[in-house]
């Protein structure tokens, strides 16, 4: 499984500031947001919002590795 | 030296200026961002700021990285705080320190933008009429994003 880390706007759409999601070798920042917005409340988030793996931003087709540090990122409003 | 944090406590921004002060420089430049009473046109009567941390001090680390590189910045401070915040409270402050000005000040403007952009810390907004939002940059109006 992979955790997935959510906050601020995400966590309360999604109901939880956590996921778990089951991983398959293969599996790109893409094919989880697409399994995220499949979740009940998934459609408060675009369709490509950022993630981050590891505490870097990462791209779309980005492969994820079983361990990562998994977040998606709301838009930041920090200043 | 160089140092960014995110804290839970009141900022000080007068101990920024004081940690980056040294006779080698000439030029502190200062940015403090406070908790304005109005968003947007609503009117707000206080902020939570969350964040995911251990991420946002990386991404500060970051920017300290290249605020050296392109501004040969001699010395910065910077501070975010998270939590409950009322009005006027600061939220953020930046002191940069160089022989001269231009660059300080240059220095600044550059952190703070960069912080906007990608630091990941939110807002939740909380307003006179009772009603919560989360703040949005990415869809701001009017004066919101300036």
């Amino acid at each position: 499984m992979m955790t997935v880390q959510l906050f601020a706007s995400y966590a309360e759409a999604l109901g939880g500031s956590t996921l778990q999601i089951p991983y398959e070798n293969g599996t790109r920042v893409a094919d989880l947001v697409r399994s995220i917005r499949a979740l009940p409340g998934g459609r408060s988030l675009p369709p490509s919002p950022r993630v981050a793996i590891n505490r870097k931003f990462a791209a779309a087709d980005q492969l994820i590795r079983n361990g990562d540090e998994i977040a998606v990122i709301p838009p930041v409003a920090g200043g | 030296m160089k140092r960014a944090a995110v804290v839970t406590r009141p900022i000080d921004p007068g101990a920024l200026i004081a940690e980056v002060q040294s006779p080698e420089f000439g030029a502190i430049s200062l940015f403090v961002g406070t908790v304005r009473d109005v968003n947007d046109g609503r009117s707000v009567t206080g902020l939570d700021y969350s964040g995911y941390v251990a991420m946002a001090e990386s991404e500060l680390a970051a920017i300290l990285d290249e605020a050296a590189v392109n501004f040969g910045i001699g010395a910065i401070a910077i501070e975010h705080r998270i939590g409950a915040l009322t009005l006027g409270d600061v939220s953020v402050a930046i002191a940069s320190a160089h022989a001269h000005r231009r660059p300080a000040i240059e220095c600044t403007r550059f952190v703070i933008e960069e912080i906007k952009s990608r630091v990941p810390i939110w807002k939740l907004e909380h307003y006179v009429d009772g009603a919560r939002e989360w703040v949005d940059p990415t869809r701001a109006v009017g004066d919101a994003a300036v």
